[in-house]
């Protein structure tokens, strides 16, 4: 079990509380009338299965049922940051690259943000 | 004011109401007689019955005054904040939706007295009485039956009173409130009341748990 920060909530809670949505940040097509089968087929199915970073979708299902969106590394767990929805992370490939410690400073830093 | 279809849901008192606990106070009620002489009861289950229960939905900025005005307690706009006062209560559910919990009866009135204070605004109030109703769990074991239940940290430094949490609770959500230093309340769904009644009853038998059974409709053990 572990906790994750519901920026709304504004608190850590129990993982048992949420569920994990997808990956965030897709792009409908502006106009779906001149997208092309290939655009389209892209933004309905395909989803980025990476190895480290990802931007995901959570849920506060049992709790304040908003969606936010979690940077996490989809091989140690590790949440780097929760940030609500219409917002941009702040966790690129780079701040997470210089192994452990930069992880560790990345998070303190988002900690101080959201206190 | 909007232009909803709304209604007065609460039967005559001259018809009998039964609470979706009803049946499980009858065959399941567990009195103070019922405990141990020696170790006493450590844990009081009761419900607080035929309350009425408001979903408001809307921003704080819409929301506020109207809130003030008709229901006479602020809004609690921090999250997890739960305001009580006079038998009132309102709990912050989630950025923009409170749980408004008022004495039996009143409602109707304040629901209308809410659309008359909102008018044009967008919000939405939704009379969810009948949906759920309140258990309070008191006595030095409440927290200790809190914790065989549910992930949600109960210690006092980490819940004081006047907060309250949507949460995971014996596999099912609950609403867990804290309205005053001697009192838990669990705002639980209808549809669950039996069956987290009886989870209760089994958490709490080794602290010698015992139960009221109100059957004054009027009651609401203040
Ligand atoms: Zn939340």
């Amino acid at each position: 079990m572990f906790y994750i920060h519901c920026p709304y909530c504004a608190e850590q809670r129990s993982e048992e509380e949420f569920h994990c949505m997808g990956q965030a940040h897709i792009q409908r097509p502006e106009n779906p009338e001149a997208a092309s089968d290939r655009e389209w087929g892209e933004y309905l199915f395909f989803r980025d299965n990476p190895r480290g970073l990802h931007q995901e979708m959570w849920v506060h299902a049992a709790g304040c049922r908003k969606f936010f969106n979690v940077a996490r590394n989809t091989v140690s767990y590790e949440i780097f940051e929760t940030y609500r929805m219409g917002e941009q992370t702040s966790v690129t490939a780079g701040t997470t690259a210089h192994g452990r410690e930069g992880q560790v400073e990345q998070v303190h830093k988002v900690r101080r943000v959201r206190a | 004011m909007s232009n909803v279809a709304i209604f007065e849901q609460r039967a005559a008192d001259t018809i009998a109401a039964e609470s979706p606990l009803h049946y499980s106070l009858h065959r399941h009620a567990v009195s103070a007689q019922g405990a141990d002489p020696k170790e006493g009861s450590a844990v009081a289950m009761d419900e607080r019955a035929f309350l009425g229960h408001l979903i408001v939905r809307g921003t704080a900025g819409v929301l506020r005054a109207a809130i003030k005005q008709v229901v006479g307690i602020a809004l609690p706009e921090t999250a997890c904040g739960l305001n009580v006062e006079g038998g009132k209560s309102i709990q912050w559910l989630s950025p923009d939706e409170w749980l408004v919990i008022l004495p039996p009866g009143e409602e109707f009135a304040t629901e209308n007295a809410l659309r008359q204070a909102l008018g044009d605004n967008a919000y939405a109030v939704v009379n969810v009485s009948g949906g759920q109703t309140v258990l309070t769990l008191s006595g030095p074991s409440a927290h200790e039956v809190l914790m065989k239940s549910t992930p949600c940290d109960v210690h006092p430094h980490a819940f004081p009173v006047g907060r309250g949490v949507s949460t995971v609770f014996a596999k099912t959500t609950v609403l867990l409130r804290r309205p005053d230093a001697k009192h838990w309340e669990l705002v639980i769904r209808r549809s669950f009341a039996d069956y987290l009644y009886r989870w209760l009853l089994d958490a709490g038998e080794e602290y010698g748990i015992t139960t009221k059974h109100t059957e004054n409709k009027d009651n609401n053990n203040e």
